[in-house]
């Protein structure tokens, strides 16, 4: 058996060995479902209370994707916990013993990782699509309408990188209380304050969240300079930007 | 085999190994000795490719580490008890272990029976006590049927049946032809399973002999005689050249013939002996006598004893800096 497939097997084993793969996977997928439905479900309670204007650019698809925002948060806990956990334990000396160039060991763990993730955020997302649709009741979209294909394997799709991204984070700082720290209240606090700043609000739409959201959309949000299309690509350039900085440290520093 | 080739690491301005230059072979257990913070663990943390040295290089049968093919088939380690993973299970640490070097995977029931840690398969390490933890490091290091055996501090935290244990794993291991390297701050458990000694104190190589030679260059052997004609042994002594050291009334330390000639002389000279007993230099003793002028930390003298006040001052480490 060549070594990197070896590597593969591996990985997918320490992954579906340890129990934060489970219960931050399903968290991710619960809270997304669970506060998308409740969303949608406030929706069609509240749409008569929306402006004219308002309820031109109602986006149905976009709106079951909401549970995002939170659900995200259990992707990146699982991110880091897939790296970090390796760290935290001492277990990296191991893992590195047992698979010496470095390049292989980190490709496996990603491509692992980054397929659970893949398997889990599609599910989620189109779950929650479903689920929000039918707590939308007349106000609804179907799957078939336009864009809304997209808008969905757009939203499984970015909660699939953000667990990359993170995964690439923790690499770089090789901890999983420091990542968690960093990407937890960035996510959930940072990035949400400056786009309601005015002047941070610019620079703000190209953070990966607020480019995630883009690719999640079926109605382009005029305030955003960018479609889904280029969200999706601001995106892979944050995610690559994180994989390539995981790298570097995990090839030049001592274990 | 294993060799180290003018091997250097530096951290920033401190060196933490200086220019390691040694060989380990096979058929033998290699004891790789030195006090606190000399180095050892940075080194064989080298060894393994886990640390990049500053410059020189390791070589394990002749490739670097990370050329190897399958590592885990050649070389087996334990560095320190914690290198697995709390949350996963003894059993699951392994198997991931196995699968990424292609060892069939009933090696891993295997090597947990020979350590004795068959009932815990199933238990997660984080419970285990240090002892235990030790026990899956040293199944870990037994997994892929290596060549090359490589211990950082065994016996760190077994019972006395763990450290047999070990000592009996270490030497059947050597007998079977394995190359066996085992670090240890313990002069007294080196002496009990090393054949060969590699001796180093701030980075650097201090020895690289066998452990009999080892102790004789480094130490002097001496015999307590006790007599309760002190004054009449001490002039047939210095008759005859022999130095001796007398401690407490009648009791000498004579290191400068053997324990045959002493009882001889006392016969010849009718002096009453109550003791003659030959006192070999431990290899504590002999480590002590090497490394004491390069250990990093060490304790300074009893400060209650020194201080002139009377009052006791908190004990110090002092830095010895040469």
């Amino acid at each position: 058996m060549s070594a990197p497939v070896a590597a593969l097997r591996s990985e997918w084993a320490k992954l579906t060995t340890v129990r934060s793969t489970a219960w931050t996977l399903f968290a991710a997928f619960a809270v997304t479902v669970a506060f998308g439905t409740l969303v949608s479900a406030l929706s069609n309670a509240r749409y008569d209370d929306l402006s004219r204007q308002d309820k031109l650019a109602f986006d149905p698809a976009g709106t079951s994707f909401t549970g995002g925002v939170l659900g995200q948060l259990a992707m990146i806990a699982f991110g880091v916990m897939v790296i970090g956990g390796e760290y935290s334990t001492g277990m990296i000396r191991s893992s590195l013993a047992a698979v010496p160039r470095r390049g292989v060991f980190y490709s496996s763990k990603l491509l692992v990782a980054s397929g659970a993730a893949l398997v889990v955020g599609m599910v989620t997302s189109f779950v929650t699509f479903f689920a929000g649709q039918a707590a939308l009741g007349a106000h609804s979209t179907t799957i078939g309408a336009h864009n809304v294909l997209r808008a969905t394997l757009g939203a499984g799709l970015y909660m699939t990188l953000m667990a990359v991204f993170s995964m690439g984070v923790a690499t770089m700082l090789r901890s999983s209380m420091l990542s968690m720290g960093v990407l937890m209240p960035f996510f959930f606090l940072v990035t949400q304050i400056l786009v309601s700043v005015p002047g941070a609000k610019k620079v703000a739409h190209y953070l990966p969240d607020q480019a995630g959201e883009a690719m999640a959309r079926v109605v382009r949000n005029p305030d955003v300079p960018y479609g889904p299309g280029g969200g999706l690509v601001i995106m892979l350039l944050w995610v690559a930007a994180a994989v390539l900085g995981g790298y570097l440290v995990l090839r030049g520093r001592d274990a | 085999m294993i060799e180290l080739a003018g091997v250097t690491k530096r951290y920033g301005e401190k060196v933490v190994v200086d220019n390691l230059t040694f060989t380990v072979r096979a058929g033998c257990v290699t004891g790789f000795l030195g006090p606190n913070g000399a180095g050892k663990s940075t080194t064989m943390r080298m060894m393994l490719g886990l640390d990049r040295p500053t410059s020189g290089r390791v070589l394990i049968g002749g490739r670097p580490y990370a050329r190897l093919q399958e590592p885990l088939r050649h070389v087996g380690a334990l560095l320190d008890a914690k290198a697995m993973h709390g949350g996963r299970s003894a059993f699951q640490n392994l198997r991931c272990l196995a699968l990424s070097n292609g060892i069939p995977l009933t090696r891993v029931g295997e090597v947990l029976a020979e350590v004795g840690l068959a009932p815990v398969a199933k238990k997660r390490p984080k419970g285990f006590s240090l002892g235990m933890g030790q026990r899956l490091g040293i199944a870990a290091a037994l997994l892929g049927d290596p060549e090359i055996v490589m211990l950082d501090e065994p016996v760190n935290g077994l019972d006395p049946e763990g450290i047999h244990w070990v000592r009996t794993l270490m030497k059947r291991l050597a007998g079977e032809g394995r190359t066996v390297f085992v670090s240890s701050h313990l002069m007294s458990e080196m002496a009990l399973t090393a054949d060969h000694l590699i001796v180093i104190g701030r980075g650097r190589l201090l020895a690289d002999t066998g452990m009999q030679e080892f102790i004789d260059r480094n130490s002097r052997s001496s015999v307590r005689v006790r007599t309760p004609e002190p004054e009449k042994f001490r002039d047939v002594l210095s008759a005859a050249g022999i130095t001796a050291t007398e401690s407490a009334s009648g009791a000498f330390d004579v290191t400068g013939a053997p324990s045959e000639r002493l009882g001889e002389l006392a016969l010849e000279h009718r002096v009453p002996l109550h003791e003659l007993s030959p006192r070999h230099a431990s290899l504590e003793e002999a480590f002590i006598a090497l490394t004491g002028e390069s250990a990093e930390y060490r304790s300074g003298p009893p400060a209650a004893s020194t201080a002139p006040n009377g009052v006791p001052a908190a004990p110090q480490t002092t830095r010895t800096e040469s």
